[in-house]
């Protein structure tokens, strides 16, 4: 074994022992403070899948007016494919929407004792990206039309909900990180005066800086790498106990819906991340408590 | 092997420890540096592993100009250099063996053979069989040669002690320092400071006299 990888052996073993005898604690600090936006994120990303699966993109609902003649109707798909404002345009004939409904929520009875079909003709529209205000108003000013309905204004809605929402938690998560860094050089600055003695020591005799800092910079990281484990696995099982009370609300709406934990790559980030933050609060409180001694 | 030449050393406080400090030892030179407490012999001593500058004339130890060296390369210069302070300096949360080979944890030994320097070390100071001591059940000249034991694992070819047996018994005082003067018969030059003139009369080494900040 190379004399460099012995020093490096030997710094980290004195990095586990110490982070054995005390050093764990601020890795659990790290967990549960790591956890909160972690698990935010988590969830927040599950919500987003939700509301992609409703379509993102608005839908407007086009109703003619009931008395409209079927060519005056198929004559109006002209004018609004000639409309750039809008993506996709699709016929709705009322035979068929009377089908969606009586398929979909199972009111073919009530349909049929109406004796009639009570369903206007409808063109369902995509609008390209941009303000939906105007286009409505444009739409509804169309003759033969009777009323236009922006389908997924909720679903928009939902979407502006989450940036918020996701906006909160990269907050949150740097307050935190920041918080973290705080943590580490404190525990570090400590370490460091009880080594006080065999540092000074080490130094009289020879030992370099980077022998001496060593160690330090072991603990730090490890700490934070604990602590990004300690916040993956409260997020897994928080996930977990969480998606029974969800599948069984879900279950009630007839959808399997579940709440998708962190995934592999996002787990390794977590890690990733604290192990930096453990880094750099080490290297912080190092450059700085190490220099008043000796 | 050292050569001080008009070397003063002011704190920055204003207090002048040492006004102009000729001498020079050869290697394999035994030398002792008397004179009364607060005569400047400790900071003598630290100008020469750069644990003190000095602020102005010129240190050299090995060919080397110590008051100029970078701060990178003073570890280098240390392992070069054994040390011995008066209050020994020793880490009581680990055995003597253990204070013994901490100087070779950072240079560059193979593991056997640093375990065979520290055990030679230990045997030459006359501790075998103390290594899994703790230095705080020894007494005090035991403790002094713990650390004697320490100083000279790295096998450095100068060796320094200030006032290594300051606060020991006649008996032991006398055994500490003739394991000084045995290392100077394998080459290595040794340097002690001692306010005991009558300690050192019986060794046949150099006297350097420092008084009122200056080498007589």
């Amino acid at each position: 074994m190379s004399a460099w990888l012995r020093q490096h052996a030997h710094a980290l073993r004195l990095a586990l022992r110490r982070f054995a005898g005390g050093g764990a604690l601020s890795a659990v600090v790290i967990g549960v403070a790591l956890a909160l936006p972690a698990g935010g994120y988590a969830v927040l990303d599950s919500l987003r899948g939700l509301a992609a699966r409703a379509s993102l993109d608005p839908q407007i609902s086009v109703f003619l007016k009931p008395e409209v003649k079927r060519p005056d109707a198929v004559a109006l798909e002209k004018s609004l494919r000639a409309d750039a404002r809008l993506a996709k345009v699709r016929f709705v004939p009322k035979e068929e929407a009377l089908k969606e409904l009586n398929a979909a929520q199972g009111l073919a009875e009530v349909t049929a004792a109406l004796g009639r079909n009570p369903l206007p003709d409808a063109y369902v529209v995509t609008p390209r990206q941009g303000d939906l205000e105007p286009l409505v108003a444009d739409l509804g000013a169309l003759p033969g039309v009777a009323h236009v309905q922006a389908d997924a204004a909720w679903a928009r809605r939902l979407a502006a909900l989450a940036a918020v929402g996701r906006l909160a938690i990269w907050l949150l998560a740097g307050l935190l990180s920041l918080g973290l860094i705080a943590v580490i050089f404190n525990t570090i600055r400590l370490q460091i005066l009880t080594h006080r003695d065999e540092i000074e020591v080490s130094k009289l005799i020879g030992a370099t800086d980077a022998f001496i800092r060593r160690p330090f910079y072991y603990l730090g990281t490890l700490q934070g790498v604990a602590g990004g484990m300690l916040a993956v696995i409260i997020v897994w099982s928080a996930l977990a106990l969480l998606n029974r009370p969800v599948g069984a609300l879900a279950e009630s709406f007839g959808s399997a819906y579940r709440l998708s934990a962190l995934g592999a790559a996002e787990a390794a980030a977590v890690i990733v991340l604290a192990a930096l933050l453990g880094w750099l609060g080490t290297h912080l409180s190092v450059s700085k408590h190490l220099r008043q001694i000796g | 092997m050292v050569s001080f030449s008009a070397v003063a050393k002011r704190y920055p406080g204003g207090q002048e420890a040492l006004k102009d400090v000729s001498f020079s030892l050869q290697p394999g030179e035994l030398a002792f540096l008397i004179g009364r407490s607060g005569a400047g012999k400790s900071t003598l001593l630290k100008l020469i592993p750069a644990i003190e500058r000095p602020t102005s004339g010129s240190v050299i130890v090995g060919g080397q100009n110590v008051g100029a060296l970078k701060s990178g390369a003073i570890p280098y210069l240390r392992r070069n250099i054994g040390l011995v302070f008066q209050d020994q300096k020793l880490l009581y949360d680990r055995s003597v063996y253990e204070n013994v080979m901490l100087p070779l944890t950072f240079s560059s030994h193979a593991p056997r053979e640093a375990a065979r320097r520290a055990r030679a070390a230990i045997d030459k100071v006359g501790l075998a069989g103390r290594e899994k001591a703790n230095p705080i059940e020894l007494s005090g000249g035991e403790q002094q040669r713990v650390a004697i034991a320490r100083a000279v694992v790295n096998r450095p070819s100068l060796l320094i002690a200030d006032e290594p047996t300051a606060n020991l018994d006649a008996e032991s005082a006398a055994r500490v320092l003739d394991i000084f003067v045995a290392f100077r018969q394998v080459g290595v030059t040794v340097l002690i400071a001692t306010h005991d003139l009558s300690l050192v009369e019986r060794y046949a080494g150099k006297i350097l006299r420092l008084e009122q900040g200056r080498v007589a």
